[in-house]
């Protein structure tokens, strides 16, 4: 006769630790929708686009969001498809995400850090937003990352150009397309050799923020290690307005170029001074005095008008690169809204798209599956050749492009600030990378990743 | 010495604009005891004034040119100003260059009428109200203008070139004794300079050796009693809002070739005037334009590199420094009146 050691209470313990363990891997795995930040639960999935849309970079914020708005279209079916015809991932078909609907609802950061937080603070607590997307400025990026990595949603950036972003403020819940300043300063340097030689003094104008020091210090080491002196670097107010206070030493200062390392505003300020104060026209140490702005956009093109010409800029993406990832989107776009996209616009395009297909492939909205598909998820077809997004600091790789302000070539005011840069150099995306530990980059780390909830 | 030279100009420059706009905020305090924040946005609607005649100057018809193709692959369509056809692509060309001295004729009137209309519609009502209550007013308006012009022309600045025979820069050094290219300044900055020099004098002038300008300066040193003599003082003191908003207003128009016109460059200069009144003395129109051109050479001075070299960041705070100095030496600022903000 055998005697069972079995008691109801046992078998119910028993029981029901191993039901817990049997859960435990469900509710931790992926495609389980709870268990992580705004898992959306109905028929739609809710992102949030905060851009400027009032403040000094607002034109950008809202050409961006016509991009974000266009996305969204294609991914629900909406046009022709655009980019996603060209990328190179077949996973979204048009009818949503994971068979969801997409919807969107727009913050305004204004320019500001804590105006931005607090709209994607909004966006995440109140209309249930699963990720984050867009922005104009490096300090706003850093900020509004920070906040995402807290709030366990996915964060993709806008027009973020500071090392920071994915160097010493990088974050697991966040992601760049956009290019920094270390590989602009990579792929303005050969061109600049070859145009102006090695023999140079550079005076540099620097915005007095995170970006204006990453920027100037990454052109300084490419010049300098060309064999270009940095005579001086002077930080400047950000909004200054008039900047002949600024300009006026570099007259006499035996330097023969001057960097600008300003944007939006700024720039189209300090640049047109420059020219005012007759830089273009001067003969320094027997050679041509140039100015460089090391990132263009083509609404600063626009602002600056003719005072571009000759100068040397770069930028991520432009509308008139030949691939048909770009002809597909600029067709998309410009049907749409009767003018080409900025680059501004093409990044949080494309970053949308990239966020879904890395939802669809990972089968989760769920942000740390979704931070694992992007992880060296390597791809093409959007624009810029062959891309890497790398996994040790979530910083898109692509070729770069070098771009020269020239008179306009269709002589349409409409197109002033598209086609017044050109494009000289497609540089290659081999000669804009750099080590894992560049020192440019120290300082931070990714962590791990944060689904909240 | 050549670079103390430069920013002595820059300085000069700077002091022009502030000093136009300090001698409007101190013109509408002295007559009707209004603390005006909303100076700054009278000067960038000038501005845009100039950006203004740009676009009249510049409207267009289209024109389809089926031997071109646009960037979509259509037909290029092409804009052709409606000046071509009486003037020639040339004579367009060239008027449309000259939109920002042209915008003089736009903007006396358009801010004369702004002037009134502000004063008329919104700040006779704040007249016997405290200063606070003038000063959020006047803030908030300035606020609602520089969003109506946002929402109408844009974020980004809109560049406004000076003519082409004043857009290039010149080499002053020459004519003071300096070797060559040692002293180049931009030709529009000293057009500038002039310009309100000359505005400046007018408007003294004006309060100075006209009846209507006897009546404001006596309103001004004591209304009670103006008006006890049978004059309408208050009309009068509405029209020197209007003329203060008018010289603010041309101030901002040409400074257009200088700054790019955007919707925030009224507060940008805001601050700086009123600090420029508080050290020219509340209620004087002498020290108004003094402490405008002292501040912009200061400033000018403080943003040399060799001063930064000692003093890091100075430039930014000098302007405040010194306010603060004059101040406690003289509470009344440079030129500043008995009585004025002081009951």
């Amino acid at each position: 006769m055998s005697k069972s050691n079995f008691s109801r209470r046992g078998v119910l313990k028993t029981g029901a630790v191993t039901g817990a363990g049997l859960m435990l891997p469900t509710y931790l795995r992926a495609e389980n929708h709870t268990g992580f930040t705004n898992a959306p639960t109905g028929d739609t999935v809710t992102f949030g686009f905060n851009v400027p849309q009032t403040g000094p970079y607002a034109e950008e914020g809202l050409d961006e969001l016509r991009a974000q708005e266009l996305a969204v279209e294609h991914l629900n079916g909406i046009g022709d498809g655009g980019m996603l015809n060209t990328f190179s991932q077949k996973n979204l078909d048009g009818t949503g995400i994971l068979g969801k609907k997409v919807g969107f609802v727009t913050g305004d950061t204004q320019t500001k850090s804590d105006v931005a937080r607090a709209a994607a603070q909004s966006m995440i607590q109140k209309d249930g937003c699963i990720m984050i997307n867009g922005g104009s400025s490096s300090g706003v990026a850093v900020a509004v990352q920070g906040l995402c990595q807290d709030a366990g949603v996915i964060f993709m950036a806008g027009l973020t150009h500071s090392n920071d972003t994915t160097g010493k403020d990088r974050k697991a819940n966040g992601f760049r397309h956009f290019f920094n300043a270390y590989m602009s300063a990579a792929a303005l340097a050969p061109v600049l050799e070859k145009a102006y030689g090695t023999d140079r003094k550079a005076y540099h104008l620097t915005a007095d923020y995170t970006w204006g020091w990453t920027q100037q210090e990454s052109m300084a080491a490419a010049t300098e290690a060309m064999g270009w002196e940095t005579t001086q670097n002077v930080l400047t107010p950000v909004g200054a307005g008039d900047f002949s206070s600024y300009i006026a030493p570099v007259l006499n200062s035996g330097a023969d170029i001057l960097v600008l390392n300003h944007y939006g505003g700024d720039m189209v300020n300090s640049l047109t001074q420059a020219v005012q104060f007759g830089l273009k026209d001067k003969m320094v140490n027997g050679k041509q005095f140039e100015i460089i702005v090391p990132l263009y956009s083509e609404l600063m093109a626009k602002g600056a008008g003719s005072n571009i010409e000759g100068v040397y800029g770069s930028m991520n993406w432009n509308w008139q690169l030949q691939d048909e990832g770009t002809k597909a989107f600029v067709k998309s776009f410009g049907e749409k809204y009767g003018f080409p996209p900025s680059n501004a616009a093409h990044t949080c395009y494309v970053q949308t798209l990239l966020y879904a297909d890395a939802v669809a492939r990972a089968g989760s909205f769920n942000p740390c599956a979704v931070v694992e598909a992007l992880e060296d998820f390597e791809f093409d077809g959007m624009g810029n050749g062959q891309t890497l997004y790398r996994g040790s600091d979530h910083q898109c790789f692509k070729d770069v492009l070098v771009m020269e302000g020239v008179a306009s070539t269709s002589g349409n005011a409409n197109m002033v600030g598209y086609d017044t840069l050109k494009i000289v150099e497609e540089t290659l995306r081999a000669q804009v990378e750099y080590a894992e530990d560049h020192p440019m980059f120290a300082g931070g780390a990714l962590g791990d990743c944060n689904p909240g909830a | 010495m050549d670079a103390i030279v430069l920013q002595i100009l820059n300085g000069l420059d700077k002091g022009s604009a502030y000093a136009l706009i300090a001698l409007g905020l101190t013109l509408i305090f002295g007559t009707l005891g209004v603390v005006n924040f909303a100076h700054g946005a009278l000067f960038m609607i000038g501005a845009f004034c100039a950006v203004t005649m740009q676009r009249l100057l510049s409207l267009s018809h289209t024109v389809i040119d089926p031997t071109q193709t646009d960037f979509l692959g259509n037909p290029l369509q092409t804009k052709v100003p409606y000046l071509a056809s009486v003037f020639g692509a040339e004579g367009a060309t060239s008027l449309i260059a000259w939109s920002v001295p042209l915008s003089i004729i736009l903007v006396i009137p358009v801010m004369l009428f702004v002037g009134w209309a502000m004063e008329r519609g919104l700040i006779k009502h704040f007249y016997k109200r405290p200063h606070a209550d003038q000063i959020l007013v006047t803030f908030g308006l300035a606020i609602v203008l520089q969003e109506i012009i946002r929402a109408v022309y844009g974020a980004n600045p809109i560049q406004s070139p000076a003519p082409p025979m004043f857009s290039g820069s010149v080499d002053l050094g020459t004519y003071i004794g300096f070797q060559a290219n040692a002293v180049v300044y931009p030709i529009w900055r000293l057009v500038y300079f002039g310009f309100s020099a000359i505005i400046i004098a007018a408007v003294f002038a004006f309060l100075q050796f006209t009846t209507f300008g006897m009546v404001v300066r006596a309103g001004m040193a004591d209304r009670e009693t103006v008006g006890m003599l049978g004059i309408d003082i208050d009309k009068r003191f509405t029209l020197m809002f209007g003329l203060a908003a008018a010289v603010a207003g041309l101030a901002g128009a040409m400074y257009a070739p200088i700054v790019s016109p955007n919707y925030h460059m009224g507060m940008d200069f805001l601050v700086l005037s009123f600090v420029v009144v508080v050290v020219g003395g509340m209620g004087s129109l002498p020290g108004a334009v003094l402490a405008g051109f002292m501040l912009g050479i200061l400033q000018g001075f403080a943003s040399m590199n060799e001063v930064k070299a000692i003093l890091p960041g100075i430039d930014q705070i000098v302007i405040y420094l010194v306010a603060i100095i004059i101040l406690l030496t003289r509470p009344r600022g440079l030129m500043g009146r008995a009585g004025v903000m002081e009951d």
